[in-house]
């Protein structure tokens, strides 16, 4: 006997109606993807639940990862056994002594399957007089047990789990179409793109870059969040647009005042393009009201002007310190607080308007010439495609 | 050859070596320069970091490359010294740690600061209600090693940790050099503030490893400059030996894993071997680490037996090799309580994985002969 399985409960997707297949075959899809490393490791579905065959596998990595998979609510490793009431007592007996240190336990029935001979309530008391006369010292505690032995008697077999380990929650990555995200190297975007997949995003990514007065190690560090959110999700697509020509023009041309906001709206426009060649259907963005000049409400009232693309803002109510919580929390921080110069702290004007009017920006704007840069801008992007495999370049030296 | 003498130190595996030359050769640049090159080097520094921080599994910030134990438990005992001394200047220690545990702990006295060793038992392991009741308010540190390098005994750091965890102003530091990669120990689970690895007993390079820095421990750095290391450890860094160090970890906690029932039957070999023996006392305690057996023969000076054994091509050692040359009394055997005749006759025989049962019997029957003659001699 032994815990062999991987059960596997359902965030919110649970409620929904006739589409929920597409939401459970994406979501096995995703673990599949993220255990391919894993030979013989198999995702059943069954109603209702999803498991993943351990075949062998030291299940602790195998469960790391699908901590971070969206749309899975909570895992539990599992005994799997036939629906035979004494096999599943000797069963929750194992799974009882598995664990040393408890004193106190429960045992929870739940009878999906009808035709199984005994109904919950006297299962329940079955199995706790079973665990209870071949075990010494441990007694029952309905309110707070050291340990919870659940079982489930499901139409196939029966699984018995005793702990539970809290999933990302949310929903399957992909369920949600693709949002194309502005990925600048800083703290905000990469926290940003982790809830825009929390919903069940697909990400692609864009950044601006200028070198050479921003380094290579600024697009590297880029490079490495995006490589960093992949593990939440799948591949991730980043557009990196050459951005020193058009972003000096826009400092010659443009007034102080506005530079910014200008800047800002070119790089709406851009991303509104690279959304339309690629079939992405919104921008992500880091955005925080108040947090800069460019985040103000008047701010972001005229550089929403040049798009119609809905503009995803996940970190727009939230405060710095939660952001950077989170930041910690999804492995990004410690890559955003390198110091390198990205490409908006390298042009940055002197006194950038925190209220800036529509009708001045275009105004400057219609008299400046900044098409050609633009065209030349989208000409060159690059595109590099990030795995969520190792990919670790120098992999042979460790 | 023989090679018995792991813990002294182990010879280099073939693949470390070739990640050190292959590193020392492509990315010479210096890591903190701008140019690309040194890009290229910063990077793999980081990865360095990275592979370290997972397998050990603990956050890529909390990892500082140093030279060595050496170095490692310095900077961890002097660092929390001077940097808390204004919190208090009483430090727990034992009685059985490795010399640059204890020697750093003497030099702080001189400071000034308040030293307790704690006394072990005739296993060589402390009492954690004796540790518990050493606290004090002004006790800023605690320093314990994993497993002793003379005994292989096995501290209890879960237990030493989860009381130290209940005094959060002071800090606990593990030497755990000698329990990497035969002795299982978690990081994060063990209530560790500072934990001091060493590339050359797990096949690595001498002049690598890591200590172990968890996130929010401040302390005053042994070396000042260029603030490398998160400020911790300046002086440009030696990247080929942080990357080989890494791969030496990787390999050894895969054996770790793999093949540590091999280890523990050629010790249980030899201790039985060594227990049919007349004359013969096993010193190790039964509840050790898998690699080191250490024994004594009374009345057999154990530099004779060494040299005798050399002469067949097998290499053993007496007490830990950095404190053999002082006297002859081994004093971690002492502070057990062991008898002088059994404390001025210790031998230790250190495995490692590519050690083979073979190798062990033709030592035990060598060792064997060298007895019978030597006892011989001496009646």
């Amino acid at each position: 006997m032994q815990y062999d399985h991987i059960l596997i409960r359902y965030g919110e997707m649970a409620l929904k109606g006739k589409n929920i297949k597409a939401f459970i075959l994406r979501l096995q899809e995703n673990i599949q993807n993220k255990l391919q490393d894993y030979k013989n490791v198999k995702v059943k579905r069954t109603q209702g639940r999803m498991f993943v065959l351990l075949n062998g596998h030291d299940p602790k990595p195998i469960i790391d990862k699908c901590k971070h998979i969206f749309g899975i609510q909570s895992l539990s490793l599992a005994i799997k056994e036939e629906n035979d009431p004494d096999k599943v007592k000797e069963a929750a007996l194992y799974a009882l002594k598995k664990n040393a240190a408890a004193s106190t336990f429960k045992v929870t029935v739940k009878r999906i399957n009808k035709d199984f001979p005994i109904r919950s309530q006297e299962f329940n008391h079955v199995v706790g007089r079973h665990l209870l006369t071949n075990t010494n010292g441990i007694t029952v505690d309905v309110h707070q047990p050291d340990v919870e032995i659940k079982i489930e008697i499901r139409n196939e077999a029966t699984y018995i789990t005793s702990s539970v380990v809290q999933g990302a929650g949310g929903l399957p990555v992909g369920t949600s179409g693709k949002s194309l995200l502005l990925l600048s190297g800083g703290i905000d975007s990469p926290v940003a793109g982790y809830l825009a997949m929390k919903r069940g995003v697909q990400l692609e990514a864009i950044h601006f870059h200028s070198p050479p007065f921003t380094s290579e190690r600024a697009k590297q560090k880029v490079l490495d969040l995006a490589k960093q959110l992949t593990q939440y999700g799948k591949s991730i697509q980043v557009h990196l647009v050459p951005f020193t020509k058009l972003q000096q023009e826009i400092f010659r041309q443009i007034p102080d005042g506005y530079a910014m906001t200008t800047m800002r709206r070119i790089m709406m426009r851009i991303s509104e393009k690279v959304c339309q060649e690629q079939g992405i259907l919104s921008i992500t963005t880091g955005e925080n009201l108040g947090q800069v000049a460019s985040q103000t409400m008047e701010s972001m009232n005229v550089i929403n002007e040049v798009t119609n693309y809905p503009i995803l803002r996940p970190l727009v109510a939230m405060d710095k310190t939660e952001i950077i919580d989170i930041a910690k929390k999804i492995g990004t921080y410690e890559t955003s607080i390198l110091p390198y110069e990205d490409c908006c702290t390298v042009f940055v004007p002197k006194s950038p308007k925190t209220k800036p009017k529509r009708e001045k920006a275009n105004h400057f704007e219609a008299k400046a010439d900044l098409s050609e840069w633009v065209e030349e801008a989208l000409q060159n992007i690059e595109t590099i495609k990030i795995t969520s495999g190792q990919g670790n370049t120098y992999e042979n030296l460790f | 050859m023989i090679y018995l003498d792991n813990s002294a130190t182990t010879k280099p595996e073939a693949s470390v070596l070739k990640s050190f030359e292959k590193v020392s050769t492509d990315f010479f640049a210096n890591p903190s320069s701008i140019h690309p090159l040194g890009g290229e080097s910063e990077k793999l520094l980081h990865q360095a970091k990275n592979q370290a921080a997972k397998l050990l599994e603990v956050a890529r910030s909390e990892i500082v490359f140093t030279s060595g134990g050496t170095e490692g438990n310095n900077l961890a005992i002097k660092g929390i010294a001077l940097e808390h001394q204004h919190r208090g200047k009483h430090i727990i220690t034992t009685a059985v740690e490795h010399a640059s545990v204890y020697e750093a702990c003497k030099s702080l006295e001189k400071l000034g600061f308040n030293i307790t060793y704690l006394p072990v038992n005739q296993d060589g392991v402390i009492n954690v209600n004796d540790l518990q009741a050493t606290i004090q308010d002004d006790t800023i540190l605690i320093s314990v090693m994993h497993v002793n390098s003379e005994l292989g005994s096995i501290q209890p750091i879960k237990e030493v940790g989860a009381i130290a965890k209940r005094h959060p102003k002071l800090f606990f530091h593990v030497d755990h050099v000698q329990g990497l990669g035969k002795v299982p120990l978690s990081l994060k689970d063990s209530g560790i503030d500072l934990c001091t690895m060493s590339g050359h007993k797990i096949h690595g390079l001498k002049g690598t490893g890591l200590l172990y820095i968890r996130n929010r421990t401040t302390l005053f750095p042994l070396f000042h400059g260029g603030a490398q290391e998160q400020a911790k450890r300046s002086g440009t860094e030696n990247l080929a030996g942080a990357v080989s160090f890494v791969r030496a970890l990787r390999l050894i906690l895969e054996k770790e894993r793999t093949h540590k029932h091999e280890l523990l039957q050629m010790q249980q070999y030899i201790r039985e071997e060594l227990e049919n023996l007349p004359s013969v006392f096993v010193n190790t305690p039964l509840h050790a680490a898998p690699h080191i057996i250490n024994f004594s023969v009374p009345g057999v000076k154990p530099e004779v037996l060494i040299h005798l054994l050399a002469e067949n091509d097998i290499y053993i050692s007496t007490k830990s090799a950095c404190s053999s040359k002082q006297t002859d009394e081994s004093e971690i055997l002492a502070a057990c309580g062991l008898p002088k005749e059994r404390t001025t006759s210790a031998l230790r025989v250190s495995l490692t994985y590519t050690n083979t049962m073979e190798e062990l019997q033709q030592f035990m029957s060598i060792l064997r002969r060298n007895i019978q003659q030597l006892k011989k001699v001496m009646e």
